[in-house]
């Protein structure tokens, strides 16, 4: 059985239709890249999927169950977390309580008011945990604002798997960094994906990236998905060549 | 403390040696206040700081203590939340008015029954309108706070054979501790003595459940809001419940400075539910410095120091604290305590 299975998704913006008819579904386990050139759909999809915006047609189910009306907070408790394109920490706070209000809301503890934050080792533990293995722990005190943005980046990223999520939708986790930090932002979502069997979903435009670390790639065009496959699949498809040139 | 005093290193591979909690110490320069505070009155005659101890002083440190609750509760949503509400008047002021009615109504005089009374009318008020004005953030929340507590400042006014218009109501010198300290002949010695170590005890006890609660999930749950909302949306916080939930809180304690304030005054006018009574809360918070948690005590306390003097001074004080303010946005943005903190900075630089 699926995890996700979306079918029928539609979702217009005035005269724009930014998602038209898309049957989308992951796998458990599953890596899989999201393409296509600017204004496809891509985040738009995304959004839907984690539930910021509520699509104008088309059903989605999550483990067996339809989410389609669920809000932000219940598909999170289901499972589903994301990470943005554009940056979006908790600024004034620092690295390790960005990562330690994620495992906080996730446990239900930010009710209590009448607890001490600093007390709880057991979730600072976690959270230090967390952040090795995005290669942060060294940055636990620094106020989320004075990062670089590969680490900022990888926080986002951070927060998210501090959810301990099934399914993980990472928005251009590698947008506005360097070559070289791509590789290192990849690399360590690749591992925590892979060990700790989590599906995710990764919107990216980088060919060369997505080619590595795919178990599947969907290409969407206009709004629709165009062609869908393995890597190699994709490759080959002549519809996918014939968009990415154009775009080029 | 410094970073490698708590290598994350050793987190990571030796997570139970870890487990030592990082509990920031209280600074010495607040256990010397507050061993001063403690001592004061018992200070006359001292030199050097023997003024600051005379009865007129002890009393004008009540009041600051009484404002440093207030601007500690209202923090809570400035500095924490990140949502300007410029009504907190209505909680103070309704506070004050449910002794003040307590009194004319029941002829209750125990502090403690003032308290409840207190602290149940602001929460109550802050839970009603906490549920309106926490949906909007921003300039929206600001004028909607403004505009309701408008509204009960009206009533106030409006309906004098209750609240007695712009007499107000008089507010007798209560009886303390459920009866056991009676009512004083010496009203004087009553307010700077026996009402200051009252005024005292519940500003501590204030201080460190604000404390507590700004230190929980719950007040780092309202900072994630305050610093963005659609993250902390996306960690599956309930973001307008967590407003909603600081309001609360931030109104009944407001609520509990409007009671002390209540019998300091002697007397409760529609003027302490007006929006400028709102302004000089919100005045004192970053006078004090919003973005630490105790900074606004001290606007409190040099608040109510600065607008005594400023009065006695000239018949413009409100130009006057007008510019004060606007000088101090420009030159201390993170008010008294960013500058102390600097100053310490430096001087430890140099060392």
């Amino acid at each position: 059985m699926s995890l996700l299975l979306a079918q029928g998704l539609r979702k217009s913006f005035g005269e724009t239709r930014a998602v038209n008819g898309v049957d989308f579904r992951v796998e458990p386990e599953e890596l899989i890249s999201l393409v296509g050139s600017n204004g496809a759909g891509k985040t738009t999809l995304v959004n839907l999927l984690s539930g910021l915006l509520r699509p104008d047609a088309g059903q989605i189910a999550f483990d067996g169950a339809d989410i389609t009306a669920l809000s932000v907070g219940a598909r999170i408790r289901a499972g589903i977390a994301r990470s943005f394109q554009l940056v979006n920490l908790f600024d004034q706070l620092n690295v390790l309580d960005n990562v330690r209000l994620a495992i906080f809301s996730r446990d239900g503890v930010t009710r209590q008011p009448l607890r001490l934050a600093e007390r709880d080792t057991r979730a600072r533990n976690e959270a230090m945990e967390i952040l090795g293995e995005f290669g942060l722990e060294s940055k636990w005190d620094t106020p989320a604002a004075g990062l670089a943005q590969g680490e900022r980046k990888l926080l986002d990223v951070a927060v998210a798997y501090a959810l301990r999520p099934k399914l993980i939708l990472l928005d251009e986790p590698t947008s506005g960094v360097g070559t070289r930090e791509k590789g290192v932002i990849m690399e360590a979502i690749a591992s925590v994906v892979r060990e700790r069997f989590l599906a995710a979903v990764i919107v990216e435009h980088d060919m060369d990236v997505v080619f590595t670390y795919s178990d599947r790639i969907v290409m969407m065009h206009q709004g629709a998905v165009l062609a869908e496959g393995t890597p190699d699949q994709i490759r080959a498809d002549e519809r996918v060549s014939a968009v990415l040139l154009g775009k080029g | 403390m410094s970073e490698s005093e708590h290598s994350p290193d050793a987190a990571v591979t030796l997570a139970p040696a870890r487990a030592v909690p990082r509990i920031r110490a209280v600074p010495w320069f607040a256990v010397a206040l507050a061993l001063l505070a403690l001592v004061l009155p018992f200070l006359e005659g001292v030199p050097l700081i023997g003024w600051l101890a005379s009865p007129f002083q002890r009393i004008q440190l009540t009041y600051g203590l009484v404002f440093g609750i207030a601007a500690l509760a209202f923090n809570l949503l400035l500095g924490y939340t990140g949502l300007l509400s410029f009504g907190h008047a209505v909680f103070f002021g309704s506070a004050a008015y449910a002794t003040g009615l307590l009194v004319k109504y029941l002829h209750v005089s125990s502090m403690e029954g003032f308290l409840l009374a207190g602290c149940v009318s602001s929460l109550v008020l802050a839970a009603g309108f906490g549920a309106v004005c926490v949906r909007y953030t921003r300039i929206f929340f600001s004028i909607l706070t403004l505009a309701l507590s408008q509204v009960v400042w009206a009533l106030a006014l409006k309906f004098f054979w209750i609240t007695n218009g712009t007499d107000g109501l008089r507010i007798p010198t209560p009886t303390l501790l459920l009866g056991l300290v009676g009512v004083p002949d010496d009203k004087v010695r009553f307010l700077s003595f026996t009402y200051y170590y009252y005024v005292l005890a519940v500003f501590f006890i204030c201080m460190v459940a604000l404390g507590m609660i700004a230190a929980s999930p719950f007040g780092k749950a309202l900072q994630a809001i305050r610093d963005n909302e659609i993250r902390a949306q996306f960690v599956g916080i309930e973001v307008w419940r967590y407003r909603w939930s600081a309001f609360v809180v931030s109104g009944a304690f407001t609520g509990v400075a409007g009671t002390l304030f209540a019998p300091l005054n002697g007397l409760t006018t529609p003027d302490i539910l007006h929006w400028t009574f709102s302004g000089k809360i919100v005045f004192m918070t970053v006078l004090g410095g919003f973005k630490s948690f105790s900074g606004p005590i001290l606007g409190g306390v040099a608040y109510n120091y600065l607008e005594t003097y400023v009065i006695k001074t000239t018949e413009y004080w409100q130009m006057l604290l007008g510019i004060i303010l606007v000088a101090l946005v420009l030159v201390m943005p993170q008010g008294i305590i960013g500058a102390l903190g600097w100053i310490i900075h430096r001087r430890s630089g140099r060392r």
